[in-house]
């Protein structure tokens, strides 16, 4: 049976699985981590009166964040367990969710604190999250600016079987395809975890290609370039054909902008592929391989055909996975969970069978709801 | 890659008019220029020569970015020899005009008088070698776009010659386009009843990547100008400019329009929600898309499927502000009986070939 209505927000999905791709979880304030931070970091941060690096792209939380995801300790969204499992992972019914840290670490111009801050929060991730529910997952914080020390941190938590991919803002100094950066993805294939971009990040330069927008409307819409600008070149430097083993998620990207953008690339690829002679397929083809992308925020059109439509230009239905976003709240329909009209094959694939097989997650509920 | 180009006469494409929105027209040396500049600034081009942003250089795919088959024999750059431009443009694809858009570097000038001087010297030669010497060929007013009171002066100064047809700036800019520091340059547009074409800009003050610093290779520059326009139209859209202005037209050239569809429905979306940040705008982003954007066709979106491409077209929920275009002589050319897909209506042809220029431009 097809739904003929989008699913609201927070449905149980009767029969079917549910892995969701972006949850977030906040560190409270940066005395959180004290206890994973040595007696020099305590004193430079009680001294300097630093707050933690508080640079994420997000506006203020009404704005930004849905009503009543507040901590009742009054920490921000997303930083109260007992609230996530109410609001989220009880709510949909979720066999796993794979948390999105976005603490900004990039935002550390200082390459002691950087390292320093990363390896607290996934230790904090370790301990007050990943030890406390089994049903989460996480997303190694790392220095990214610095991919040596990224990598080293990668050895170091990597093999924990609650990680399974690398954070990495989808803003960066310099793009991500380049050699530089190369350390992170041997260390992530090396430990079988995927790299996941996400929305935003504050690495200093502006976040366009024509200098600093006024507004953040136009930073937020203008995101999807930003991704279109690393897909490019993690593709054109033969990242994928370097580490063939490595996977990509695109994380709150939004994904009805990729098929017109492959069109194109597919086509400048065919005109200019010799000065990269070591890509050896269609652009498509590399995402196709290595990619995916999660659901929310739904970028389509309003009308649930087009909406269709746009999904099934995508060209394969292994693509997109489900996310909740949680507790970010993009639009104000919350009927918005997931389209209407969904085959009931592509639905499963969506809500659970692409992230268990992207994320390797291995064999957990099976498709019929029960554990 | 389109390193030569010939007419296949059997095709029943070529018998439709055809108007191309995008010719480049190039100095056959940089001395062509000193007749036309103030002694002050003469002197300067000789002294200093013309300095714009460094480090934005990649090596292009063929040299001048042209096809190997624009060289005139007369030796000069391709594009520099009007009688060779008639001969492998104008009468060999019958076109009944051509827009020129000489990209010569007057508005990406770090020094923005030498710009200003130099844009103005670009349109007395465009006046005197070419609009005034070919019928068909019609020119754009270069400005130095950096500082609109210095661009807004040579828009009306030229603004009412009856054979320039709009204003020309390119898409990389060191702000976002719809910033207030521009405007004084859409008034101006606006007083002569010219639109503003936004070429796909070679050389920016920042990297072409959005929000991601310089790429490597040459694909990237050139793939990754399609960001840079989307970038433009989120500025100009969430800036109000299309309020401010309500009779300011935009082409955007050589910049694709597949990724329009999508943009409008991030936008549309995003706006809903944060609409309180951007007071200013009375409608969703995407009706002001639709009635103050058009496009030229090169390089046209080639989706792997011909049901996509209509699909496209349906999305955009028109054909007719897409306007045909060569990019003559760049390597990237696109010829008139190819680029537009043979199995569209005649109607849809007819419009993207030449009428929908027309109309714009007022070609009668």
């Amino acid at each position: 049976m097809t739904e003929t209505a989008p699913i609201r927000w927070g449905a149980s999905q009767s029969g079917f699985a549910v892995i969701d791709c972006d949850v977030h979880n906040s560190v409270p304030s940066v005395q959180a981590l004290f206890p994973w931070l040595s007696r020099f970091w305590r004193e430079y941060i009680e001294q300097s009166g630093f707050k933690g690096p508080s640079d994420t792209a997000y506006p203020n939380a009404p704005t930004s964040a849905r009503r009543g995801t507040t901590a009742v300790s009054g920490g921000p969204p997303g930083s109260d367990l007992p609230l996530v499992r109410e609001q989220v992972l009880d709510a949909w019914g979720t066999e796993l969710a794979i948390l999105s840290c976005d603490y900004a670490v990039d935002a550390v111009h200082n390459p002691d604190a950087d390292v320093a801050l990363a390896q607290a929060v996934n230790d904090w991730q370790i301990a007050e999250w990943l030890d406390r529910d089994p049903r989460l997952r996480a997303s190694v914080v790392v220095p990214s600016k610095q991919p040596d020390a990224a990598a080293r941190e990668i050895e170091r938590v990597g093999d924990h079987p609650g990680f399974v991919r690398v954070f990495l803002p989808v803003r960066s100094p310099i793009p991500y395809g380049k050699r530089h950066y190369h350390p992170i993805y041997e260390a992530a294939v090396r430990h079988d975890l995927a790299i996941s971009l996400h929305f935003g990040g504050a690495p200093g330069n502006p976040p366009t290609s024509v200098g600093w927008p006024s507004y953040y409307l136009e930073e937020y819409a203008g995101m999807a370039q930003v991704f279109q600008g690393q897909l490019m070149s993690l593709i054109v430097e033969g990242v994928f054909d370097r580490f063939p083993t490595l996977r990509v998620a695109l994380v709150e990207s939004g994904f009805t902008w990729l098929p017109p953008f492959l069109w194109r690339f597919d086509k400048e690829w065919k005109g200019l592929r010799r000065e990269i002679p070591w890509t050896t397929r269609l652009p498509s083809e590399y995402v196709r391989e290595h990619v995916g992308l999660t659901l929310q925020p739904i970028d389509g059109p309003p009308d649930a055909a087009r909406l269709l439509r746009a999904i099934d230009q995508l060209g394969s239905d292994d693509l997109l996975m489900f996310s909740t976003d949680y507790p970010h709240w993009h639009f104000d329909e919350p009927e918005e969970a997931l389209p209407a009209g969904l085959s009931p094959s592509l639905k499963r694939k969506l809500l659970s069978d692409n992230a268990r097989e992207f994320y390797r997650l291995g064999v957990g509920m099976d498709n019929g709801g029960t554990p | 890659m389109t390193l030569t180009a010939t007419r296949d006469e059997s095709g029943e494409q070529t018998k439709l008019a055809v108007i191309d929105c995008d010719i480049h027209n190039s100095l056959p040396s940089e001395k062509a220029l000193l007749k036309y500049l103030p002694e002050r600034w003469r002197r300067h081009q000789e002294e200093y020569g013309s300095r714009g942003f460094s480090g934005a250089y990649y090596p292009l795919a063929n040299q001048n970015a042209a096809r190997t088959d624009s060289w005139p024999p007369s030796g000069l750059p391709p594009g520099s020899d009007l009688g060779f431009l008639r001969e492998q443009l104008l009468d060999l694809w019958d076109l009944e005009y051509g827009i020129l858009l000489p990209l010569l570097g007057a508005g990406r000038q770090v020094n923005l008088g030498y710009g200003a001087a130099r844009a103005s010297a670009i349109n007395d030669w465009q006046i005197e070698e070419w609009i005034e010497k070919e019928s068909r060929l019609r020119g754009s007013i270069i400005v130095a776009f950096e500082d609109a009171e210095l661009a807004a002066a040579e828009i009306d100064r030229l603004g009412d010659h009856p054979k320039f047809v709009q204003v020309l700036i390119e898409s990389r800019t060191l702000h976002p386009l719809g910033q207030r520091r521009y405007w004084p340059m859409y008034e101006a547009a606006c007083r002569h009843d010219l639109p503003v074409a936004m070429h796909f800009g070679a050389l920016g003050g920042w990297p072409i990547g959005s929000g991601i610093g310089a790429p490597s290779f040459y694909i990237e520059y050139h793939t990754g100008q399609l960001t840079s326009f989307q970038d433009q139209v989120v500025s100009l859209v969430c800036e109000g400019v299309f309020e401010r202005f309500p009779t300011l037209r935009f082409v955007l050239v050589e910049g694709g329009f597949g990724w329009l569809p999508p943009l409008m429905w991030r936008l549309d979306r995003a706006w809903r929600k944060l609409k309180s940040e951007v007071p200013d705008l009375k409608r969703l982003p995407s009706e002001y898309m639709r009635e103050h954007l058009w496009f030229t066709s090169q390089p046209v979106e080639e989706p792997p499927r011909a049901d996509e491409f209509q699909q496209l077209l349906d999305d955009l929920g028109t054909h007719d502000k897409i306007m045909f275009a060569t990019d003559y002589p760049h390597w990237d050319f696109d010829a008139p009986d190819q680029a537009i897909p043979s199995w569209l209506p005649e109607e849809t042809r007819r419009a993207i070939l030449a009428e929908n220029a027309r109309k714009l431009y007022r070609l009668i």
